[in-house]
């Protein structure tokens, strides 16, 4: 199945620095989501990991596009194919790899897994599992915003599975009602689980229909990093300047299952060879390499890099201590605080 | 987790005097949003409408539309919101009409404000208020008036109070907003028009206990919310036949105070547990269990229940009735307990007790 895309945000006049330096620093944000990803499917064929993880491959444009727009004191709610979105704000892999290991040196002691990273200090508020269950939060965090006269963004990442929940729809209208400065981030992968978009939204233009609550709203190409920075950009700025609410439909695609129990009988191969053609990594290697901007040496400096990353991260991962069964049920409230003498 | 708040409230005057359960509800929101900037009003009709129950009323024109911020129908935007800006740092008070409108929110409470603590490894924890009514008698019919409290008390993360006297509805709110983790305040909605005199010297509420609220020798009534004003009444009913009953008010229905609970049975040495939930897997069930667990050498009788009928609560007043604890059943149990199953008040009363045949005579 292919999108028609007829909607896509023009580039604007002026575009933001992207000497060449930013443009190798795009590739290497990308190659890491992938490169971590393709190492968590090892991990996991090894058993090391467990549970349900979702893979990104195939959305990172999106994940490191929005991030260029946002800075340390914005806030991001992510849902639960977050690595890219965990990795782009700046989680260390290592943090992650230990998550998933279910250490305690994870971003979540190892009580979270795959599915809820969370890292309140570079303000990443996971790592949901209820699909559109992070929009209210999300609405939530921008209300504090807005009460307290912070000029912060709260950013939001949700699927196109979530445009079925009541979620969105009440988040949506909420946030329109109140003017709330929320980035309503809709990763449009075509597929909520193994259901096709024709299949679970009557209308499939989410961005029109998003814009029907008085945000402004566009649909990307989330294929094109580039394009998902410019429109983040003024999206992000939009929603700074105190214009509301903002949405952005990326029309993106996953390359991968929707999960590693998922076995994809609900697509064509075809489809899927068709989309990678425009994977989106491999996609601006190839520009920066016409532009003479990326050689092949430095292709290879780069990946032997982000292979010391990860190898760094797996290895920390199995060295790393498990939290001890006493400490079971700590964090479910929280601490007692000693009485005042 | 310690209640260390301190009364911040000006001086009441040293007298008693005379208020209502809806009047001190609304006083201690009032001294909540006074003291603290970050405690705001969130939820539908508390603003211009002065809330669905006349608790909020006249706190808009004191405080702004800002902080007592009137929410489109949509409880899960508006709870889920609230717990958004508790990890953002506010103190949010989420107003629910009726746990059975919670219901529309059940995602957000269980899967994030009780989970996101524990699930972030102790990053973030949740420190919102959420109150909404609970309860029947008002002839309000199935959707406005079950009593799903118990529900909430299942959930670890959460801390679930029910207030029952005009104290309680005074100064419980306060040292709720000081807990760092989401507490769920359910007020019964048959209690708000109670009115009485308010203590001089009331508060500050212990949220970590339970109280006696009346003495006793011979069996322990452990109710809550609601059912608080029909057990006492009963208790005053078994007077009158020679029985002392202590009654032990819950107030905190998760976590339990277990010590005050099993204090009390032991020296009971019977208890009769009243509950508005339905019999089948509700908070009566849990204490019922406990007691046997922990007490079973102090009891000298099963533990009875008192709940509601396994029935939807019916709109017909007659069939509401039977469906609801009341006093002359706490009776009878009581009276069970204590070997003199002899009604109170004529033979018919046990008559007009339907059978249940889900739950077993009530």
């Amino acid at each position: 199945m292919s999108t028609t895309r007829t909607r896509c945000a023009s580039r604007p006049a002026t575009r933001p620095n992207r000497q060449a330096a930013h443009r190798m620093a795009l590739l290497k944000s990308m190659l890491r989501v992938r490169r971590f990803e393709e190492r968590c499917v090892e991990m996991y064929s090894a058993a090391r990991i467990r549970g349900f993880m979702h893979l990104y491959i195939g959305e990172e444009a999106v994940a490191v596009g929005v991030n260029e727009a946002l800075t340390a004191d914005d806030a991001v709610v992510s849902t639960y194919r977050e690595h890219g979105h965990a990795l782009a704000r700046g989680v260390p892999a290592e943090a992650i790899m230990a998550e998933m290991f279910g250490k305690v040196t994870g971003c979540s002691r190892g009580r979270g897994g795959s599915m809820h990273l969370f890292d309140v200090g570079r303000r990443f508020y996971g790592g949901n599992a209820i699909v559109g269950g992070g929009l209210p939060l999300a609405a939530g965090l921008a209300l504090a915003d807005r009460m307290t006269g912070q000029g912060r963004v709260t950013c939001c990442f949700f699927g196109d599975g979530a445009f079925a929940e009541g979620e969105f729809h009440e988040t949506a209208n909420l946030a329109a009602l109140w003017g709330l400065p929320l980035l309503l981030v809709c990763e449009n992968n075509l597929y909520a689980m193994g259901t096709a978009l024709a299949r679970h939204q009557a209308q499939t233009d989410l961005a029109l229909r998003a814009a029907g609550y008085g945000m402004v709203s566009w649909a990307v190409d989330g294929m094109d990093v580039f394009a998902v920075e410019d429109a983040a950009r003024r999206a992000a700025e939009g929603v700074r300047a105190g214009t509301g609410p903002h949405f952005l439909e990326m029309r993106t695609y996953r390359f991968r299952a929707h999960s590693m129990y998922d076995s994809d009988r609900y697509r064509d191969k075809a489809e899927i060879e068709q989309w990678k053609e425009r994977d989106p990594v491999e996609g601006l290697a190839r520009r920066l390499r016409e532009a003479k901007e990326l050689t092949d040496k430095a292709r290879s400096v780069l990946e032997d890099r982000l292979a010391a990353e990860i190898d760094g991260a797996v290895a920390a991962a199995e060295q790393a201590a498990e939290e001890p069964v006493e400490d079971l049920l700590k964090y479910v409230t929280s601490p007692v605080e000693a009485s005042p003498p | 987790m310690t209640a260390t708040h301190t009364r911040t409230s000006t001086p009441t005057a040293p007298s008693d005097r005379k208020t209502t359960y809806r009047e001190a509800m609304r006083e201690a929101l009032r001294e909540a949003l006074g003291t603290d900037e970050r405690v705001f009003l969130m939820g539908e009709d508390v603003g211009r409408y002065g809330g669905c129950f006349g608790v909020s009323l006249g706190l808009l024109e004191e405080f702004g539309p800002e902080r007592i911020r009137d929410a489109p129908l949509s409880e899960s935007a508006f709870v889920g919101a609230g717990i958004g800006a508790a990890l953002a740092g506010m103190r949010p008070i989420v107003e629910i009409m009726t746990v059975n409108f919670s219901l529309l929110a059940l995602d957000q409470i269980l899967n994030n404000a009780a989970t996101l603590l524990h699930m972030s490894g102790g990053q973030l924890p949740v420190p919102i208020v959420i109150r909404m009514t609970t309860g029947a008698g008002r002839q309000l019919a199935a959707q406005h008036s079950h009593s799903l409290e118990g529900w909430y008390a299942h959930i670890p993360g959460l801390r679930v109070l029910a207030p029952a006297t005009l104290t309680d509805a005074r100064y419980m709110l306060a040292p709720a907003l000081a807990d760092p983790d989401p507490v769920l305040i359910f007020e019964h909605g048959s209690l708000y028009n109670a009115s009485g005199e308010l203590p001089a010297d009331a508060g500050p509420v212990d949220i970590d206990h339970a109280a006696v609220r009346r003495a006793g020798t011979d069996v322990s009534l452990i109710t809550y919310g609601g059912s608080l004003p029909k057990a006492l009444a009963a208790a005053d009913d078994l007077a009158g036949g020679g029985i002392s009953a202590e009654v032990v008010d819950l107030r905190t229905l998760r976590p339990l105070d277990d010590a005050t609970i099993g204090g009390s049975v032991a020296r009971t040495h019977r208890a009769v547990v009243v509950d508005e939930g339905w019999r089948t897997g509700s908070l009566a069930a849990e204490i019922s269990a406990r007691l046997t667990e922990q007490h079973f050498y102090d009891l000298d009788a099963p533990v009875e229940r008192v709940c509601s009928a396994e029935v939807p609560i019916p709109y017909a007043r007659r069939l509401e009735e039977a469906a609801l604890p009341q006093v002359h059943g706490i009776v009878a149990a009581a009276r069970r307990t204590v070997g003199d199953p002899v009604p109170a008040s004529g033979a018919d009363e046990t008559k007009r007790q339907p059978v249940n045949r889900e739950g077993g005579p009530r």
